[in-house]
């Protein structure tokens, strides 16, 4: 069997120092750590076109239905540690607001666990 | 958890959940992943290793300590506000700074396993035992490998009695679903049994 494994980790991702550009050079977040599936929505605040970046408009557009950090970062196709400093400058302009996810704010819910299990059954 | 900010419309909070899939190269967790879901490129950052800066130049940029990596995660949607994501937790040494990132709030893992190379999965049995976190072993039945019986692997791998071993082919996604299946099963008897406390 063909091994694809190296999909999880080829390194044809190309340098990570321009992508950085975007950040001001910063490589870490403000505030609290935000999870691969931490759900990012839009808050309804007024957002001045002018004084965002493009790629801090991406993030906010993406962000009007509830999406995940993984999500936004593959939509956006840059890295992760970009997208959460982002995710970060927009939740401290009060533009988003990010949940934590249920399973790791209450660890485990008997009920969503029986509805993830109908949900697989039914695939 | 309290963000200031209500459902908004009123609308049910949408649920995401990550459970993990471990094991070691070329075992085929990226099959199976593609198996059963939708499959996502990831960019993420490894921290630049000894190793790795004497084949990088990094001249000119002396403070970069870290280089991007591509990874890739399945999305499965259960309902329109119930999500599954898979993440392949990459097998390599080098890349286990990417597993606690990974494992926080995981509702549980898959270890997979190929019976030719059963040492490989000893890594990922280890640090999920290590931090409690509900795990089960999927046998990837590769052409032509033994069938190896369950108990025998069990045996080999340390295994307590309860936790599930099942056999898979993980090209095909009914075997994928049934893998997941059995993982959530587990963790619900797992979290039927174990009122949770006190857990570091």
């Amino acid at each position: 069997m063909p091994s694809n494994d190296e999909r999880w980790l080829d390194a044809e991702a190309g340098p990570v120092v321009r992508p950085y550009a975007l950040t001001q050079g910063r490589t870490r977040h403000t505030g609290e750590s935000v999870d691969l599936v931490a759900t990012v929505m839009a808050t309804r605040a007024f957002a001045d076109p002018a004084s965002l970046a493009p790629e801090h408009i991406s993030v906010l557009q993406l962000a009007r239905t509830p999406t995940t950090v993984a999500d936004i970062a593959s939509d956006v196709d840059l890295p992760l540690g970009v997208v959460r400093i982002i995710l970060a400058d927009l939740r401290e302009l009060g533009l988003v607001v990010i949940r934590t996810p249920v399973v790791m704010a209450e660890r485990v819910d008997k009920h969503t666990l029986r509805e993830v299990l109908n949900g697989l059954r039914g695939l | 958890m309290d963000y200031g900010v209500s459902d908004a419309d009123g609308s049910r909070q949408y649920r995401a959940i990550k459970i993990l899939l471990a094991g070691g190269f070329g075992v085929g967790k990226t099959t199976l992943v593609g198996a059963v879901s939708e499959i996502r490129p990831l960019r993420t950052e490894e921290p630049l290793t000894e190793g790795s800066l004497r084949t990088d130049s990094t001249t000119g940029v002396e403070g970069k300590t870290t280089t991007t990596v591509a990874m890739d995660f399945g999305r499965i949607s259960l309902r329109s506000d119930l999500v599954l994501y898979l993440f392949g937790t990459p097998g390599q040494q080098r890349f286990w700074f990417m597993w606690d990132e990974l494992a926080i709030g995981a509702l549980g893992a898959v270890v997979l396993a190929d019976t030719r190379r059963l040492a490989d999965s000893f890594p990922a049995i280890d640090y999920f035992e290590r931090r409690q976190i509900p795990f089960i072993v999927a046998l990837n039945c590769f052409d032509g490998a033994t069938r190896h019986d369950t108990q025998d692997v069990r045996m080999a791998l340390d295994l307590e009695p309860d936790l599930p071993i099942i056999l898979c082919d993980a090209r095909s996604k009914e075997s994928a679903k049934e893998v997941l299946i059995t993982l959530v099963e587990h963790v619900l008897v797992t979290a039927s049994e174990e009122p949770l406390s006190g857990i570091v």
